[in-house]
């Protein structure tokens, strides 16, 4: 590659010019994405753990509710049912923001991947364990919140953070739906430019966002490996 | 290929061994005669795992020779593949394929090694895991196998393969006590029938009963060998004297 | 409640948008059938170059692991899509696809082969070794199916991922279900298309999805909840 070729692919990519121009909207999509993970992640794992509780008392109907539920939510595309929510319920009559819909797509999302996270987590607690608090006069609830909860939620940690991350990244959809969040700052600034630089740091903001998370759920799954061996 | 005339089958000459810094064989020179059983008694440490590992080159001598039938394993042009199923390697842990019956255990390197079709590789699979006893067992997956059964089965794969010579590493030492008598008896019936072994163990009885010649190691080194008789009753160094005396309390 | 029937379940439209709905089936199988083979081909690769003995190679490449995984997928489409035009690289909408996607699961699998490899003891390789097996043969014989058998169910849950990703397809206009749901979806008026294609992917992971339940649900010996 000759140097004005060099020079063309920087310029395309990361043209200071173009940088200056719309580093401000890309930031603003920075404080979307944020925002909207933030609440994804404290709704989507505190219903995921209600849930994941409700079932532990094992009312029959009621569980059969919550997994036919969870299925339908991990099997379908999320795309799919962002796609359904904002555009089939202005049609029957119900409107909200599209930020709602995606906040609240993911959370339901996550939630359904948390409970069987959790639900996992709460199984594999030995029997034993059960047993013992209940011979101390613990009952049921007590049992669940002091005794079992606790290793649960401990062993639920490592899958958990992978899960939490992949669907936190899904906030990217929220560009097909018009929510400003970086994938959709970075895209319009790229067709109002005619130039790639937006993207490159759309996907810049991307990694400085989630390279530390990604290398904190590499952490969390050795250190909590070896807690456990 | 050069090819010395030798007549041994196993041959390690000058073999040198360090981790990292710390020398764990120094020079080692052993030889084994065809039919014979050497035995390699030695405290933890001395290096006796480091040069059974050496003679089929699943640990990489830093200098020195292993010859086998008169090929050296450490020259360029030396097929190491080809030569690995030449020395029959038997584990302290089996190292059975969990995730393949008996028979598939023994057949693989027969197909994939030897070049033999299924059917044929099948027969004589079965007729290693006859050898061993365990022809009524050649469907079963290790995890449905006792210990003692699963070692047997190992030494079967070796076997297969029709080596010149086979290895053992404390073939019985993560064995019950109650298992370990049946692969002992295998290994007699081995050495009885011909087969040249090279034994790591710590079964003083065995090495008494049926070992050729017993090689005692230290720090690396062959301190001394000699007959069974020789190095139970009057151990000449001082080393294995001590060594024998913290065996027998 | 009438209404939401009548927006979401109307059988006539989902008869009407039933033929295009097909033929985004079809794309989406055909994606299906590209993302997944070369996810799977990339992850071992990344997998087994993982455990090379150079830093020249292990480390650029955890790095490109982690940069892929750390960016959103549809970022890493659209960038391939809308951003390679400005290196004089134009792929069509499949092939940025199979980039983007490729990149992405290849990275995810990787890491689950990774994980699969290392669960295996030296011992097995030792063993197949000192029977004269190659290097190939004993990571194709003995070790890989070990290796996969003891991460299937995270195999198995990033293929339920990998197809579901095909669905951002849509958003570089190709042509696959959802696409051509949300077509329907907009010449109709009504969201039936979209229920359709939300059906139809839940008959195809549904199963998986259960399966991979079963697996991880597999209780621990003896607890009270069984
Ligand atoms: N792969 C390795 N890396 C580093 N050190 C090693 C390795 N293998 C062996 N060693 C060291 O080499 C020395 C000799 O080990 P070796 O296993 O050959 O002894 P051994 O005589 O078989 O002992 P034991 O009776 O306990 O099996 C030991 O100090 C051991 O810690
Ligand atoms: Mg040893």
């Amino acid at each position: 590659m000759g140097p004005t070729a060099l020079d063309r692919f920087a310029d395309a990519f990361l043209n200071p010019v173009v940088t200056a121009r719309y580093l401000p909207a890309i930031l603003k999509g920075v404080v979307v994405t944020i925002e909207v993970a933030a609440a994804v992640i404290v709704t989507g794992l505190a219903l995921g753990l209600a849930l994941a509780v409700l079932r532990s008392f094992r009312i029959r109907p009621l569980n059969v509710a919550i997994v036919v539920a969870v299925d339908i939510l991990r099997a379908l595309p999320p795309l799919v049912l962002i796609l359904i929510v904002y555009f089939g319920l202005p049609n029957a009559g119900l409107t909200i923001p599209s930020f709602a819909v995606l906040w609240l797509v993911l959370s339901l999302v996550l939630a359904a991947f948390a409970e069987e996270i959790f639900w996992a987590g709460i199984l594999s607690v030995r029997a034993g364990q059960w047993e013992a608090a209940r011979s101390t006069g613990l009952g049921f609830g007590g049992t669940l919140a002091y005794v079992v909860l606790p290793q649960a939620i401990r062993i639920a940690v490592p899958p958990l953070t992978n899960r939490t991350i992949a669907i936190t990244k899904n906030t990217a959809l929220g560009s097909v739906i018009g929510v400003g969040e970086i994938l959709n700052q970075a895209t319009t600034a790229q067709s109002f430019s005619g130039n790639a630089t937006p993207l490159t740091l759309g996907a810049l903001a991307y990694l400085v966002l989630f390279i530390p998370v990604v290398a904190l759920g590499r952490w969390i799954e050795h250190r909590f490996r070896w807690n456990r061996a | 290929m050069v090819e010395l005339v030798t007549e041994f089958v196993l041959e390690a000459r000058g073999l040198r061994k360090s981790f990292g810094g710390q020398e764990v064989l120094k020079g080692v020179d052993l030889a084994v005669r065809e039919r014979e059983l050497v035995f390699v008694i030695g405290p933890s440490g001395s290096g006796k795992s480091t040069l059974l590992r050496c003679c089929n080159r699943l640990e990489e001598p830093d200098g020195g020779h292993v010859l086998v039938g008169g090929v050296d394993l450490m020259a360029r042009g030396t097929d190491i593949n080809a030569m690995r199923r030449r020395v029959g390697m038997v584990f302290q842990s089996f190292n059975l394929y969990p995730h393949m019956t008996a028979l598939g255990n023994v057949s693989l390197a027969l197909r994939k090694v030897v070049g033999r079709p299924r059917r044929a590789a099948g027969e004589e699979a079965l007729a290693a895991l006859d050898r061993v006893g365990l022809a009524a067992k050649a469907a079963s997956y290790p995890a449905q196998l006792s210990g003692g059964q699963q070692q047997r089965v190992a030494i079967a794969r070796a076997l297969a393969l029709q080596p010149q010579i086979m290895l053992f590493d404390e073939p019985t030492s993560a064995l019950d006590p109650e298992l370990v008598g049946d692969v002992l008896r295998t290994m007699r019936e081995l050495s009885a029938s011909g087969m040249t072994m090279l034994v790591v163990s710590h079964e003083m009885r065995f090495a008494r009963d049926a070992a050729d010649r017993v090689v005692f190691m230290d720090g690396g080194a062959i301190v001394e060998e000699g007959t069974p008789a020789a190095i139970f009753g009057q151990p000449f160094a001082e080393r294995t004297r001590a060594f024998l005396g913290e065996l027998a309390r | 409640m009438s209404a939401f029937a009548a927006q979401f379940l109307d059988l006539s439209i989902m008869w009407q948008a039933a033929p295009l709905i097909r033929r985004g089936l079809g794309t989406t199988l055909l994606l299906c059938a590209i993302v997944i083979p070369l996810g799977l081909a990339g992850g071992l690769g990344v997998a087994l170059l993982s455990l090379a003995p150079s830093r020249l190679v292990r480390w650029p490449l955890a790095v490109a692991v982690d940069v892929f995984r750390a960016v959103p997928p549809l970022v890493l489409l659209i960038f391939v899509y809308a951003g390679l035009p400005f290196a004089g690289l134009r792929p069509s909408p499949i092939e940025a696809v199979a980039i983007a996607f490729f990149l992405n699961t290849s990275s995810y699998y990787g890491e689950i082969f990774r994980a699969g490899l290392g669960s295996i003891g030296r011992g097995q390789s030792e063993a197949a070794r000192s029977t004269g097996l190659t290097g190939a043969q004993t990571l194709a014989y003995v070790v890989l199916p070990q290796a996969v058998r003891n991460v299937l169910p995270d195999l198995m849950s990033n293929t339920v991922e990998a197809v579901k990703l095909t669905s951002l397809g849509s958003v570089v206009a190709l042509p696959e279900l959802l696409y051509s749901a949300d077509m329907a979806r907009s010449l109709t008026y009504n969201a039936s298309p979209l229920i359709l294609a939300g059906a139809i992917y839940l008959a195809i992971l549904w199963p998986l999805v259960r399966l991979i339940s079963r697996f991880e649900n597999r209780p621990a010996g003896d607890t009270a909840l069984g």
